[in-house]
């Protein structure tokens, strides 16, 4: 799961005078935490095998972001799903529509999914509830705050160190059966220890390289008659969340002063010198 | 117990021209092979002068490997060499086509970044068809014994590994080779330190200045009194659309002159006889440096224990042949050597014997005799020793000596004798063919040369500061194990990237208070380190390679 949010690195996002974010004038990039989910992904994938689709509920310009994603997790295809009638929706519309959207893949490519994937936290709405309400919609447990991750095959289980942070940082290992969806923590780190997943890691770069050259043709868009979802129950409509206003978060006032001195002003500089005099010793 | 590990057929270690030799010939064998480098790329870490040599005699070159090499992969065919004997501005110059000529087929300028990463592509896609591959970002840290006995690899970034074949081409300061006690690292004399400028020049303008025909390049050396008396030469080669401009020098001779190498270089940059073919314009690519073994002394006669095998650098099979200089070529055959030896060893059933097979291959192909010459060794028990060679330095500085070098027979016969390949085997390491020879020579038949150089090198904080760096902060590769001036303090001026005086380098002379008397010592900072090695030799450190992906980051080599 992976969303497009406006850039906010210093130099790229735009505001208003009002401190608003003019959304047309900053570009939309990938969530960078949904880099995490990737990168857990795709370390499955290098261990396993299997496929890894990549799945984002947005507007029609978001094949960059699904093209960032793609090449990023070396996934095999993306979904989006998009339309007007899932436009403004809140994390619980969201959720709905994507889990709509997980069956309807498992329903196309006659297989189960394992494992779903999600970002900790989007940039722009910074609630975190979108993947643990997908797991809830699908009814699978959930593993948060992931720093690491075993897959064992056999057993059909997943079984993960997760960060838990209060007075000090914990970590705690959980184990949970597949299906399951997983939130990677920012602090989760890949891990390649063998020849044979650097030698794997490697094929998938170079054809990932080569096959996001036809991304087109790998991009299915979904809308919600494709999904069957009643408009009622997603986009606006179906977002119970209502965002009464947004305050703009007060700069500090700088508790310090400071006089400007002309550094050719021998006078002003004779009192600077009389102030650091104190120190000198 | 080593069940559990990952198992290849065979692991090369390290991408130079060795390890992608040895690779390519095991892939094209079908032997399952695994070629882990520790550069961000292969030829990140490496640099060279340099000509590859395709030599008639020898039993495998490059492009017998990589067809494509000369077309995809190497810079400037070389059609002209000139040795340059250089007193003050005086300069008395030689063809030496014919030495350089003498078996070889081919031999092209090269640009290791560019050479190597495109042999690693070719390699990679050889060795996936075998269920291998090649790694970058791995280094090597050791050997993985069972019972003793060597059967695998340790890296920093990965699980150790099993094979059957390990070989070890991981260059000069191979810590295989010194894991498995083969190698030392402990006499300056078995060294040369090699210190290199690329600077930038336009294709057309490299034929302009040189005059020559396109697409050809050109070789000239240098030796004489532009060294501070130390023991080497300068060379510049022509690539695609830069100079190699550098110089290498015997490290003890570094050592014991107390030499910047930075300034020898500097000095041949600044030579008025390069200043029409630098021009106005100096830009600096990249400033680099490395250790080089000289085989007549190191290279390793039995380089082989349980299933490892060195190749190249990592065996010390770099020839000096006189002013010439090949490496590249040796390590290509030395690889394929191998490879060969282990399909034969593994035919046989008993895949862990290569080693022997190898050692027999060197000396049958001739490879050992080119490395370890006979006529060198008697040649040196006579040369050598300090009296004579003393002797036969004042006698040809002397008079006497003058008058014999500096007639018009002598100039003849002097033309025949540098461009001698008989010769160039037996120069023994004194100063009298480094600089006294060339010295009197160009003082007494050179022409001084027009012209004034307008070079202004960078100095060593621009140098440094133009390289790239991935530094593994605060996990040093090099720890300095006494930081006695005596023990250590070499280091300070040895090292290409320090000097004495210049506080911005790895090794810095330090004041320390004892007990009430003030001693010398020396302080390290690896972050400016390159990698040559030469500190492993002159100080007392315990070195190793940065992690994988870590430190320098040649862009040309
Ligand atoms: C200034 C200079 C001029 C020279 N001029 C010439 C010339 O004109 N002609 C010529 O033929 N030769 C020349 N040489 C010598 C030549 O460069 C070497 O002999 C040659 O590069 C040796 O090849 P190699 O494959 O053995 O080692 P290298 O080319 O050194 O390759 C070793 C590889 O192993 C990798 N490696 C090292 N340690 C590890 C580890 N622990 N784990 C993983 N990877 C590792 C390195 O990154 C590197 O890629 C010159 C050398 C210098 C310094
Ligand atoms: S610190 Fe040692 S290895 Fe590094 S550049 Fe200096 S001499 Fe070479």
């Amino acid at each position: 799961m992976t969303k497009g949010v406006p850039d906010f690195s210093e130099g790229v996002v735009s505001f208003d005078e009002d401190g608003h974010l003019e959304r047309g004038k900053t570009p939309t990039v990938m969530n960078p935490n949904d880099a995490y989910a990737l990168e857990a992904a795709l370390q499955t994938k290098v261990r396993h095998g299997g496929t890894v689709s990549v799945m984002s509920m947005g507007p029609p310009g978001y094949q960059e972001v699904l093209e960032e994603a793609m090449e990023s997790v070396y996934a095999d295809d993306a979904y989006l799903l998009s339309d007007r009638e899932m436009a403004a929706a809140d994390t619980w519309a969201t959720a709905i529509t994507v889990a709509t959207g997980i069956h309807k893949l498992e329903a196309e490519a006659g297989e189960e999914v394992d494992l779903v994937f999600a970002g900790f936290k989007t940039a722009d709405g910074e609630t975190g509830h979108t993947g643990p309400q997908t797991a809830w919609c699908l009814d699978w447990p959930m593993i948060t705050h992931v720093i690491a991750l075993d897959v064992d095959e056999e057993e059909r289980t997943v079984r993960a160190k997760r960060l838990v942070e209060g007075d000090i940082e914990e970590i705690e290992t959980v184990e949970t059966e597949l299906p399951a969806l997983i939130v990677p923590d920012p602090e989760f780190a890949p891990s390649y220890h063998r020849a044979s997943h650097r030698l794997t890691h490697k094929d998938l770069r170079a054809e990932t390289r080569e096959r996001v050259n036809d991304i087109d043709d790998l991009v299915t868009v979904w809308n919600h008659e494709d999904l069957n979802l009643d408009p009622d129950y997603i986009g606006l409509d179906g977002s119970p969340t209502i965002v009464e206003s947004v305050d703009p978060i007060p700069k500090a006032p700088s508790e310090r002063e400071a006089t400007m001195i002309d550094p050719a002003d021998e006078d002003a500089m004779g009192e600077v010198l009389d102030e650091l005099l104190p120190y000198a010793d | 117990m080593t069940d559990e590990y990952e198992h290849y057929e065979a692991i090369v270690v390290g991408a130079g021209p060795g390890g992608a030799a040895a690779a390519a010939a095991l892939a094209d064998r079908d032997v399952e092979t695994l070629v882990l480098e520790r550069g961000v790329e292969a030829g990140s870490k490496n640099v060279t002068g340099g000509l590859i040599y395709a030599e008639e005699s020898a039993p495998y070159t490059i492009d017998d490997l990589f067809p494509d090499v000369r077309s995809e992969a190497t810079d400037r065919p070389v059609t002209e060499y000139y040795l340059h004997n250089v007193a003050g501005n005086k300069v008395k110059t030689y063809d030496i086509s014919g030495l350089h000529g003498h078996d070889t087929e081919w031999s092209d300028a090269v640009l290791r970044r560019k050479m190597d990463a495109w042999l690693a592509d070719e390699v990679h896609e050889r060795c996936r068809e075998t269920g291998g591959g090649l790694l970058t970002d791995v280094r090597v840290n050791g050997l993985l014994r069972e019972d003793g006995e060597i059967v695998g690899v340790t890296c920093d970034e990965i699980e150790p590994i099993t094979a059957d074949l390990i070989v070890a081409a991981d260059g000069v300061n191979s810590e295989l080779a010194r894991d498995a006690g083969l190698m030392d690292w402990e006499d300056p004399e078995e060294w040369f330190q090699g210190v290199k400028a690329v600077v930038d020049l336009p294709a057309d303008e490299i034929e302009t200045r040189f005059d020559l025909p396109e697409g050809e390049g050109a070789a000239h050396l240098f030796s004489g009194d532009l060294f501070e008396g130390a023991r080497g030469g300068g060379f510049v080669y022509t690539n695609d659309d830069s100079l190699s401009i550098g110089t290498v020098f015997h490290l003890d001779s570094i050592v014991d002159e107390q030499v910047e190498p930075h300034e020898l270089l500097d000095a041949l940059l600044t030579h008025p006889l390069l200043a029409d073919w630098i021009g106005e314009d100096y830009e600096e690519l990249e400033y680099s440096a490395k250790l080089v073994p000289d085989s007549k002394k190191v290279a390793h006669p039995s380089p082989h224990e349980d299933r490892l095998v060195l190749v190249g650098d990592a065996a010390g099979q770099m020839q000096a042949q006189g002013p010439i200089i090949k490496g590249m070529n040796h390590a290509v055959t030395a690889g394929a050597l191998a490879a060969e030896a282990f399909v034969e060893a593994r035919r046989d059933g008993d895949p862990h014997a290569a080693g022997e097979r190898y050692e027999r291959k060197l000396d049958s192909t001739g490879t050992m005799g080119k490395l370890r010459p006979r006529r060198y060794k008697i040649a040196a028990a006579l040369g050598e020793p300090e009296p004579i060679s003393g002797l036969v330095d004042s006698v040809v500085a002397s008079p006497v000596g003058r008058l014999a070098l500096g007639n018009r027979v002598s100039d003849k016969l002097l033309g025949r004798l540098y461009d001698s390949p008989f010769m160039a085997m037996m120069v023994p390491d004194t100063r009298t063919p480094y600089v006294t020879m060339p010295t009197v020579i160009a003082e007494r038949l050179g022409e001084p040369v027009e012209g004034e150089s307008h070079v202004e090198p960078p100095d060593l904080t621009e140098r440094i500061g133009n390289l790239t760096y991935n530094t593994d902060v605060g996990n040093p590769h090099i720890v300095v194990e006494d930081e006695s001036w005596e023990a250590s303090g070499a280091a300070v001026w040895s090292c290409p990237v320090s000097a004495r005086g210049f506080g911005g380098g790895c090794y810095r002379e330090e004041t320390v208070e004892t007990n009430g008397s003030t001693e010398r010592a020396v302080s390290l900072d690896t972050q400016p380190c390159v990698e040559c090695g030469t500190c492993a030799v002159v100080a007392d450190t315990h070195w190793e390679h940065p992690s994988g992906g870590k430190g320098v980051e040649f862009k040309q080599g």
